[in-house]
């Protein structure tokens, strides 16, 4: 019973949060937009019994989901996206493991406080730390003073509201998500690995390659998709530092709902994004289950 | 008949393979080596042994280039290695820890030093073959470390290290991982696998059995130095001093002032005790103070007084350790000392002469003890 | 082999000076007097001070707070439950489900959060505010809660509570009183998880929130479009200050409770 209590209460807020708003999302995507509110045109009516179940999936269509193929508005953001995530993965893997192994390496009684300064920053706000690249890239900002005051540039640089910004906005706010698996991988390795394959011709640069980087692949690909799966779908660091130029799927859902009010298109938009999204999610979680077997 | 006898260490002219001059190793302000300086000759199995912090692992690993002494030369056939960078040494190494790369199958492992010469993929593969044949491993060339079982491993690790036949192999604490009965397995096949390569082998240990079991030579350390280096029977019957005396083996040590006698040096060690007598080959001055070191093997234990020794002492047993195959007795003498003497057990538990309190005779020849100074 | 040569260190301050310097300037140009953001010309506490005179602002942010501590707290509750059941209750029917439930929320972009939880809200006619809010933040955080709270369970030695049991506790006190205070460290980590979580959401919050119901980063939304503003960022600077005084503070008291708990055990090992 007292089981049966344990399981049932946070099963059924699940059920009642988080599935049933998502059916809905994918009911109002197969629906028509009307020019009401709510602005689509109502759903199953069970008072009409077997004939309302079949008028409702006669309702139903993929009208919207064709409009997105239609106009190119969608598929250029999703591509965009799409795009922009995986140079932006690539970028903060670039930027994270040269830090990850850096703390690897570094002596046991400093790696408390690096942990925490790399983790700092995840608790201070997002949108914070976003905001504060605004007045460092802005043609008057302080980046540009800087180069200028050096004389390393003698125009201002356009950098914000480009897709330049949109990836320094990326990488600065995922690093610690690139960090931390890369990091825990690293300092699991048995250091006499490197002194063994030092031991049978390789110079240092050529054991890293084969043993470290190796060694490191579950980290590395456990960084790379948890940066990767979250910006797909990001809104924020698009919109403060992208500007008008850079397209990415958040951001048009966003303005589909709250400008266009067109309800069951952004629905349509969503669950697109979503069905993107099974396959690194799929895949991300392959990676963890093999981690876990090895470890175990 | 010297031929027959694999000793180059008595043979002055003999080349060694492996020369430390008067090498120091200091860590800050800790000296792990202290100034030694001995020789280790090709085709030796060569054992350094000593407690954990003595410095036996330091040595080996300034033979395998991870650290470089502070004072003094490390020669390989005649060259001092202390330019060579660890992965350009014709010496490889076996890890405790294995340090077998888990991403790789066991083919792999075996192949990877070899790859790094850049030699053919026929070579390679051939070359891998002959380890794994020569190590028992040809079943498990596709297996990860991970999937094989612990002796296997240790296995692979040595396979890998003798692949690219080196010089001098180098082995640290190799058999510590495994359980005591595939441990003396594979300490004869370390024995068999070194005879057939040829190659020279210096294996780190603590455990005095296994050092004594595989080596022709063994290096007893303590703190920074090698306090004895001389083959196994020498090492136990001969011991120099009387810490290689304690640490290999079991001995009683009997502390006394000595005094020239006839052939035989005189021994008084406490009131109320008959003198003993023991011959030695190092000299000492009437009165000095000596050690008496006595295996308990070589001690006699009897009812009634012998007649026929002149070492005789009566004692009280206090405690019995039954080996199987041996058992040791303490005995009590009246002064307080203890004395262990042993017994081959030939007869069944039932028939045993002595037990818990009994009073006996202890005794044994001028020549069965060593006489140390300290 | 752990070596820290010259690569390492200049990554580490590299990578570090890339994480904090753009918070420090943040909070350098706080104290600019002038309302030129990037131009600086003196010190000034004055936007601290037209801070706290903007009325919106407090309202904001005292939503944000009360949003934040009744979210995290439910959350924590049933986060906590859901890790219970993820680790100890076996096998039930719809196990696959919940299981993906708890986990989904985790991967999904913020704006499908919003966007369901908005319709749903809609479609069952409930009025936005902090109510909605507080469900939406509680349905997501949960999910954090009950992975923070499940690794600690997969690691926690079960015959610690079997031991309680034949002791005598009925399955309720061995819960209580020992699986509990063990696990504590993981709940606590958990709410403080979810209550910042609560605290910086922007989206989710914008798709549940009412007209009289506006949060501060929604606040803060809104003004940031705009530009960069002597107010927000002397706003940041409060926030960055509190943020790394709790965390600062966290870590020294669970590093002065390990010291303490390594002198007890020495001083155990010479009584």
């Amino acid at each position: 019973m007292r089981r049966f209590a344990l399981i049932a209460l946070p099963y059924a807020w699940l059920l009642a949060l988080f599935l049933v708003p998502f059916i809905i999302v994918l009911k109002i995507s197969l629906s028509d937009i009307d020019l009401a509110i709510p602005p689509y045109t109502p759903t199953l009516d069970f008072s009409e019994g077997w004939a309302g179940i079949k008028a409702f999936f006669r309702g139903l269509d993929f009208e919207n989901f064709v409009f997105l193929t239609t106009d190119d508005l969608y598929w250029k953001a999703y591509i965009s996206s799409l795009k922009i995530a995986l140079i932006a993965t690539a970028l903060t893997l670039l930027v994270g493991y040269p830090i990850a192994y850096g703390m690897a390496n570094a002596p046991d009684h400093w790696r408390p406080t690096l942990m925490m300064l790399v983790i700092l920053p995840f608790w201070t706000s997002f949108l914070i730390r976003v905001y504060s690249w605004m007045g460092i890239l802005s043609t008057e900002g302080y980046l540009n003073q800087f180069l200028l005051g050096l004389g390393l540039i003698s125009e201002p640089l356009t950098i914000l509201n480009t897709p330049t910004a949109v990836y320094i906005g990326i990488v600065y706010t995922y690093l610690p998500f690139m960090i931390l698996p890369i990091y825990s991988a690293l300092e699991r390795m048995d250091g006499s690995l490197l002194e063994a394959a030092e031991d049978l011709g390789c110079s240092r640069l050529k054991a890293f390659w084969l043993i470290t980087v190796p060694l490191s692949k579950t980290g590395i690909i456990a960084g790379c998709f948890l940066v990767f799966i979250p910006t797909i779908g990001e809104f924020v660091i698009p919109s403060l530092l992208g500007g008008s130029q850079t397209l990415m799927i958040g951001k048009v859902l966003w303005e589909e709902f709250f400008n266009n009010r067109d309800w069951p298109v952004a629905g349509a938009v969503a669950v697109v994004l979503l069905l993107i999204l099974i396959i690194p999610i799929v895949l991300f979680q392959r990676n963890e289950q093999k981690q876990r077997e090895l470890e175990g | 008949m010297s031929q027959t006898v694999f000793e180059p260490w008595n043979d002055p002219t003999a080349k060694p393979l492996i020369q430390f001059k008067n090498v120091t190793k200091r860590f800050g302000d800790f000296t792990a080596i202290d100034n030694q300086t001995f020789d280790i000759y090709e085709k030796e199995f060569f054992a350094l042994l000593g407690p954990s912090g003595c410095g036996k692992t330091t040595m080996m690993r300034m033979l395998a280039g991870f650290e470089a002494p502070t004072e003094g030369m490390i020669l390989l056939a005649g060259q001092d290695i202390a330019p060579i960078p660890p992965n350009k040494r014709a010496v490889n190494m076996m890890f405790q820890s294995y340090a077998l790369f888990p991403h790789l199958s066991v083919w792999e492992n075996i192949a990877f030093g070899l790859k790094r010469d850049n030699k053919s993929k026929d070579e390679i593969a051939a070359r891998v073959a002959e380890m794994l044949k020569l190590t028992r491993l040809e079943k498990f060339a596709k297996r990860k470390p991970h999937q094989i079982s612990g002796g296997q491993r240790q296995r692979v690790a040595l396979a890998r290290s003798l692949a690219k036949a080196p010089k001098l192999l180098l082995l640290d604490e190799p058999l510590g991982a495994l359980d005591a009965k595939l441990r003396q397995d594979t300490q004869f096949e370390l024995m068999d696998i070194q005879e057939t390569t040829g190659t020279t082998f210096v294996i780190v240990t603590h455990d005095q059995e296994e050092a004594m079991t595989v080596a022709s030579r063994v290096a007893v350390m303590d703190d920074g130095r090698i306090v004895q280096a001389d083959t196994p029977a020498r090492i136990y019957e001969m011991p120099n001093s009387v810490y290689v005396a304690d640490f290999i083996g079991e001995v009683t040590i009997i502390r006394g002032t000595a005094r020239r006698g006839d052939g035989a040096y005189e021994i008084t060690f406490a009131e109320g005790q008959p003198t003993l007598f023991a011959e030695s080959d190092t000299e000492f001055d009437n009165g000095q103070e000596c050690h008496l070191a006595i295996r308990p093997e070589k001690v006699s234990i009897t009812a009634q007084k012998p007649d026929d020794r002149r070492n005789a002492l009566e004692g009280k047993i206090l405690d019995i350790a039954y080996l199987g195959n041996l058992s040791t007795y303490h005995v009590e003498l009246s002064s307080g000392q203890i004395v262990k003497a042993q017994t081959a057990n030939t007869t069944r538990l039932s028939r045993r002469s002595f037990t818990w309190e009994d009073r006996v005779w202890l005794s044994w020849t001028d020549t069965a003890g060593i006489l140390l100074k300290g | 082999m752990r070596r820290l040569t010259w690569f390492n260190v200049t990554s580490l301050s590299l990578g570090f000076a890339f994480l904090y310097l753009p918070m420090l300037i943040l909070i350098t140009y706080s104290f600019n007097s002038s309302k030129l953001v990037t131009v600086w010309a003196g010190f000034s506490t004055k936007w601290y001070g037209e801070l706290l005179q903007n009325e919106a602002f407090l309202d904001a942010a005292w939503v944000t707070v009360q949003v934040a501590v009744v979210s995290s707290s439910i959350a924590t509750v049933l986060g906590t439950m859901a890790a219970l059941v993820l680790v100890r209750a076996g096998r039930f029917p719809g196990r696959t489900l919940f299981s993906g439930m708890v986990y989904a929320p985790l991967v999904m972009p913020e704006v499908i959060t919003g966007l369901s939880l908005l319709l749903l809200f809609i479609g069952i006619g409930l009025d936005r505010g902090i109510f909605t809010i507080i469900l939406a933040h509680t349905t997501f955080s949960m999910c954090f809660v009950s992975v923070v709270v499940s690794s600690r369970l997969v690691t926690f030695d079960d015959s610690l509570e079997e031991a309680a049991l034949d002791l005598g506790c009925s399955s309720f006190q061995a819960f209580r009183l020992v699986t509990l205070p063990i696990i504590a460290p993981a709940v606590i980590s958990g709410w403080l998880l979810a209550f910042t979580l609560s605290l910086d959401d922007l989206v989710i919050a914008s798709f549940t929130a009412g007209p009289s119901s506006t949060t501060l980063p929604i606040k803060i939304w809104s003004a940031v479009r705009l530009g960069v503003s002597p107010e927000i960022n002397a706003l940041s600077t409060i926030m960055i200050a509190i943020v790394a005084v709790g965390v600062i503070t966290a870590s020294l008291i669970t590093k002065r409770a390990s010291l303490r708990q390594q002198a007890d055990e020495r001083a155990a090992v010479h009584a």
